[in-house]
């Protein structure tokens, strides 16, 4: 079977995150990283492989980013998959959640996958929806947040906490899933493997390519308009400071809480 | 004419908060707007009775959609909300938030090409439309979203709407047979709503010491219990996602979307990074103290005392300092 794995660039975690207000976007410039959490769904990809319970012939990382994505699936393939896909065009930038959702799924469709396994959010984007956008558009079945994922015959079973608790659902493939970080350690890459992953296959494609209806994506496609940005209301901040005595920290803590009556 | 269509959530025979938050927000919004606002719940017939749902007419929704159809999953709403839509046109899905609300929402937007968006805290009638506010960039700055096409989906942070009672228990129930598409069909809800651990309770408690992944492992939480002791009376340790889904502490004491919602006299966060998630559950706290190790840690946007440091170093002093006092 064949397992495809979204992944996506995002700003460092480290980068102060700003919107560009000439654009109303992102400004999406500056040090760029694999999402973290798309590690944790490489990972799920490789012990479904490595656990033997799946025949997994292949894993395959999927991007939709301007060209210098690439490096996030260079960082897919030297944590393990086997080749890449990068669904790039100018006509997908400003893509709302629904039209990129439908855009990746445009592109998984020409892989037809058995699963589909994606993070729980992007770092940037924090949408928590893409996964459910792409399975409907793919007509397949789709939880998000799962931590525990195990092979049941034909089918996977997973855990995932919803709201009155943990569920376990058995759901039969194909289908995408979404994990959550609490689901696996990443690895870290071996230095060879970094060293490979530019060798390993790695396909571009166009909208066109794809059969992407342009009407559907990009910020002309998207049924979502955002431009206008507002301050949250003002807060009263908070007091911080450093511990460089402890037991002067301890003390400040301490007045402020009998202070406040808290003691 | 724009009315608004509500995904109602229940479990064990009662209603979610969120969702009728949702109602009754949907109701206030789609007046505004000239529409009124339906509901649509899902479940096993015997779950659903005429009375409960006919009560949802109290938080202000006019129709109930009823389906027969599996609890606790996404996509069989979306087919039952795809054909009300269809055969009503409501101009405007409104979700209360939570994980199902999230999930629906997003594939009735891939199913009916409709603009979504999420983690909404405010939603208002603009010009004879709905507009969402959704804070972006950890809660620094605020977008304003508009839908274009003939939906637009809002789906709500949690605790975003407030329930308001406005009317008797008059909806009119309206059953529905719904063919569920294959896809949805192929998920099966094995067991819901697990506990997992001792049953504790953190929405009583006056003084709350939230432990999270800087705690370390699952020793890590004894400090937090020792200094919860040392407050004594009403302290209680309760505990972020991270650490509840690796098994470290009990779900029961778990904060946030997918935990309990609490308002303690004081908050004490140690080792806890602050995420939106975990923030929608505490926010409410009279007084909030973090203890980080990391200064951008975004829990310090919204705290009032902010220690920068090692918990390993400042817990055991600060649960013996507390303890002399209380002795004193
Ligand atoms: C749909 C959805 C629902 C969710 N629901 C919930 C929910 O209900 N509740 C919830 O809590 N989360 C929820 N989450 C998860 C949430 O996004 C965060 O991942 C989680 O809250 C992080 O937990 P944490 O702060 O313990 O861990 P981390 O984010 O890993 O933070 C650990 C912190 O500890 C600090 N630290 C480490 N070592 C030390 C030390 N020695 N001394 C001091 N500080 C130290 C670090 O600097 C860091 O800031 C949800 C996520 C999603 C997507
Ligand atoms: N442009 C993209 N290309 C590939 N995968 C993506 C893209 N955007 C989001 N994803 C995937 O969807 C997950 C959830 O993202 P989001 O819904 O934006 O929070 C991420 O962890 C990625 O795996």
């Amino acid at each position: 079977m064949k397992i495809c794995v979204l992944v996506k660039e995002v700003p460092d975690a480290a980068v102060e995150k700003r919107i560009d207000p000439s654009t109303g976007r992102m400004d999406r410039s500056g040090e760029r990283n694999l999402n973290p959490y798309d590690t944790h769904a490489i990972e799920a990809a490789m012990q479904l492989r490595e656990g033997g319970a799946l025949q997994v012939d292949e894993i395959v990382a999927v991007t939709m980013g301007p060209e210098s994505a690439v490096r996030a699936l260079h960082k897919a393939v030297s944590l393990g998959a086997d080749r890449s896909l990068h669904l790039s065009d100018g006509s997908l930038a400003g893509s709302d959640v629904a039209a990129t959702g439908y855009a990746l799924a445009k592109a998984l469709e020409r892989e037809s996958p058995d699963l589909v396994l994606l993070g729980q959010q992007s770092d940037d984007g924090e949408c928590y929806t893409i996964g459910a956008v792409v399975a409907d558009h793919l007509r397949m079945p789709s939880l998000t947040q799962v931590v525990k994922l195990e092979v049941d015959g034909d089918a996977l079973r997973l855990e995932r906490q919803a709201e009155y608790g943990y569920d376990t659902v058995r759901v039969k493939l194909p289908a995408v899933i979404s994990v959550g970080d609490a689901i696996n350690e990443p690895r870290y890459p071996s230095l060879k493997a970094i060293m490979g992953a530019k060798k390993k296959p790695l396909e571009m494609v166009s909208a066109v390519d794809v059969g992407i209806d342009a009407s559907l994506v990009g910020a002309d496609g998207s049924r979502v308009h955002c431009g206008e940005f507002k301050e949250p209301p003002a807060k009263a901040a908070g007091q911080v400071f450093e511990d460089e005595n402890t037991d002067e920290t301890v003390a400040k803590i301490v007045d402020w809480l009998v202070e406040r009556k808290l003691i | 004419m724009s009315d608004v269509l509500v995904y109602v959530l229940h479990y064990d025979g009662a209603f979610n908060k969120n969702s009728l938050g949702a109602i009754s927000e949907g109701a206030a919004r789609a007046a505004e707007v000239g529409g009124a606002c339906d509901a649509v719940v899902v479940g096993a017939g015997a779950s659903l009775g005429d009375d409960l749902c006919r009560s949802l007419g109290r938080y202000g929704a006019r129709r109930v959609f009823r389906a027969e159809g599996p609890e606790g999953l996404a996509q069989p709403v979306v087919d039952v909300m795809d054909r009300v839509i269809s055969e009503h046109g409501h101009r405007y899905a409104i979700f209360g938030g939570g994980l199902l609300g999230f999930e629906i929402g997003a594939g009735l937007a891939a199913r009916r090409r409709a603009g979504v968006t999420m983690e909404v805290t405010a939603v208002r009638a603009q010009d004879g439309e709905l507009v969402a506010d959704r804070p972006i960039l950890g809660d620094t700055k605020i977008s304003v979203s508009r839908y274009r096409g003939e939906l637009g989906i809002i789906i709500g942070r949690i605790n975003a709407f407030e329930v308001r009672e406005v009317g008797g228990d008059q909806a009119e129930v309206v059953d529905l047979s719904v063919e569920y598409s294959p896809w949805s069909m192929q998920a099966e809800m094995v067991t819901r709503g697990e506990q997992r651990g001792a049953d504790i309770d953190i929405e009583g408690a006056d003084v709350l010491v939230a432990g999270g992944r800087g705690l370390g492992n699952a020793e890590g939480f004894q400090m937090a219990e020792q200094l919860a002791g040392a407050f004594g009376g009403n302290a209680a340790v309760a505990a972020t996602r991270a650490v509840v889904d690796a098994g470290w502490y009990p779900y029961a004491a778990q904060i946030g979307q997918t935990g309990k919602t609490v308002s303690p006299k004081l908050y004490l966060a140690a080792g806890i990074s602050g995420a939106i998630q975990h923030k929608v559950g505490m926010q409410s706290s009279e007084n909030i103290v973090a203890i980080n190790k990391d200064p951008n840690a975004p829990i310090f946007e919204f705290s009032d005392l902010g220690v920068v440091g090692d918990l390993n170093k400042i817990l055991p002093k600060l649960t013996e300092a507390i303890r002399t006092r209380k002795a004193g």
